[in-house]
């Protein structure tokens, strides 16, 4: 049996491997109803009130497994009726009440939830609606604060509790980093999934040789599975159909390349310029920060720049990118990058799909993946893109000062981008990463350890080409599109 | 125009493809064929058991090393 850090992805695993296999077999439409039996097969219950409650959540994981509500243009969806059991009450009154005369808590409170009973407030917790009002005016300082996991992990402020206690989601601030898929205890809120989508364009290819179906890897992958070899994984995802398996860190030595010359040419002008291959951070930035959107770099990610390349050089070319990354689902639906990463799945559903395929990769022949310089690897973690950056503008001898501040998680992003408005940061350029760590902290990763930073650079020197013009030194880069939008000066 | 589609995947890169690609752009420039001979990098040609897979327009796959990168460009280029 797969290990896996919680139970939480667990449960994700086992539903989204009955959704693969029934898709790969063509009878998930007749099977879709059974799924949640087979899965709580009862007759008690593990973690919910009864069986019944536990196979309607499963209902709903199924729902965003097979892609979630369409109205919704939001990767990111809570799972209402899982989102019950948080044991946490956000405000409780703590022994340092003195239960005193004037009563400013019972006064502030607009639902009347605080009574007075013993020489102590209390609060009435089905009547509190965590506006935090009485622990603002408590003389004592006697109103806790204890904030719920998804609230807590949310620190792009989009998360709230609505009347019913539910976690509510507010599409305009969410940037889809997936932390709170990863913090809720109860796997309440989850990812959308295209896993039958991409069973359907496997399944497709086989019959049609017009089409080839590529998997590019994100360089992360290197932190990913600790039980067997990554040439193995290579190997298995071979076998699910696979016409070639490629490394998105290609595609990040072309970012450092073309990133590290429009910055050379803009960095004057801007001031600051801010990387842009993390989408969470770039929807950060234009969410929260719009007057310096355009200094974020209008170099694609590694991922649109790799699938450029190989949809340039083979007409026939479909591509599923495989990361840990959820707001790379989110990525591949912007207006201006639609067409070039087809699908997008994380290493949770890579995992689902091998194994409802069956393909088992202790048992599968080692192949290769060596498709970039270490450098390109090393954008899997927070530095690396500075890092490679920093490598181009020596190689290349550009005439530029480099002065990078690497934000690694989504509060140092914003630190960086308060002071950069105001003019007054110390560096010119804002690496921003959003998951703690970089991508190998991405909360689709199925593994969180503290010793995965070491991992990515141990993968990086496995690499055949050293430096980012090796690993280029045969494509011409002239045909490939690498901007997001038209430049100015092309218009 | 002869197009050689050389194989970049990841076993043909091992056994040495980014070389074999720039020696046959050397042999183009060297014989002036530029007008003539293009050379493309490609992903997998499926055929991972012939590295260095290669490609004449569309024919077989030809299994190419570095050392012997001028005999199949004489052979297949010049010669075909």
């Amino acid at each position: 049996m797969r290990k896996f850090e919680t139970h939480v992805q667990l449960i994700k695993y086992k539903v989204l491997k009955e959704v693969a296999k029934h898709a790969m077999e063509g009878t998930l439409m007749d099977e879709i109803f059974n799924i949640p039996k087979k899965i709580i097969p009862g007759p008690d219950p593990v973690t919910r009130c009864c069986v019944y409650k536990e196979r309607a959540i499963i209902q709903e994981r199924i729902k965003l497994a097979t892609g979630g509500d369409k109205n919704n243009n939001n990767i990111i969806e809570v799972i209402d009726i899982a989102c019950d059991e948080c044991p946490i009450n956000r405000f409780t009154v703590t022994e340092a009440c003195r239960g005193c005369l004037a009563h400013r808590c019972s006064e502030v409170c607009p639902v009347g939830a605080i009574f007075h009973e013993g020489q102590r407030a209390h609060i009435d917790q089905d009547k509190c609606i965590e506006c935090g009002k009485c622990k603002e005016v408590c003389s004592y300082n006697a109103i806790a604060d204890v904030m719920r996991p998804c609230r807590k992990a949310c620190n792009a402020n989009a998360l709230s509790i609505d009347r019913n206690k539910k976690a509510v989601i507010d599409n305009e601030k969410c940037i889809q980093c997936g932390a709170c898929v990863y913090q809720c205890p109860f796997g309440a809120i989850m990812d959308k999934s295209f896993i039958v989508d991409v069973v359907n364009l496997l399944k497709e290819a086989k019959e049609n040789k017009d089409i080839h179906v590529y998997a590019i890897v994100a360089p992360a992958i290197s932190s990913q599975f600790t039980d067997v070899k990554i040439r193995q994984v290579i190997t298995g995802i071979r076998k699910l159909g696979f016409h070639d398996v490629v490394e998105v860190a290609l595609g990040a030595d072309i970012v450092s390349l073309h990133e590290a010359k429009e910055f050379t040419e803009s960095v004057t002008e801007k001031g600051v310029v801010t990387s842009s291959c993390c989408p969470a951070f770039v929807s950060y930035i234009e969410k929260n920060y719009p007057g310096l959107k355009d200094n974020i770099s209008n170099t694609v990610s590694p991922m649109i720049a790799i699938s450029r390349l190989i949809k340039h050089l083979d007409e026939k070319a479909k591509i599923v990118f495989i990361g840990p990354c959820t707001a790379k689902k989110m990525e591949i639906q912007r207006e201006e990058l639609k067409d070039d990463t087809d699908f997008v799945i994380t290493f949770e559903e890579l995992t689902a799909l091998l194994d409802a395929a069956g393909i088992k990769l202790e048992e599968c022949e080692e192949g290769v993946l060596n498709n970039a310089s270490f450098f390109g690897r090393i954008f899997a973690r927070s530095g690396g893109v500075s890092e490679a950056i920093k490598h181009v503008i020596e190689e290349e001898k550009l005439d530029v000062e480099f002065k990078p501040i690497s934000c690694d998680g989504i509060s140092e992003c914003d630190k960086a981008l308060k002071i950069a408005r105001v003019n007054k940061l110390k560096g010119n350029f804002i690496e921003g990463m959003a998951c703690k760590g970089g991508c190998i902290g991405g909360a689709a990763s199925l593994n969180h350890g503290p010793k995965d930073k070491k991992e990515v650079d141990k993968y990086g020197k496995l690499a055949i080409e050293t430096t980012v013009r090796d690993s280029l030194r045969v494509f011409d880069l002239d045909e490939i599109n690498l901007d997001k939008k038209p430049r100015k000066d092309n218009n | 125009m002869k197009v050689i589609n050389v194989c970049v995947g990841s076993a043909c890169h091992l056994k040495g493809a980014y070389n074999v690609i720039n020696k046959l752009q050397d042999l183009i420039k060297e014989r002036n064929l530029e007008d003539k001979v293009e050379v493309k990098a490609a992903f997998c040609l499926g055929e991972c058991t012939k590295a260095v897979a290669v490609k004449v327009d569309n024919g077989e796959i030809i299994s190419v090393q570095e050392d012997n990168v001028e005999q199949f460009f004489n052979n297949h280029i010049i010669g075909g």
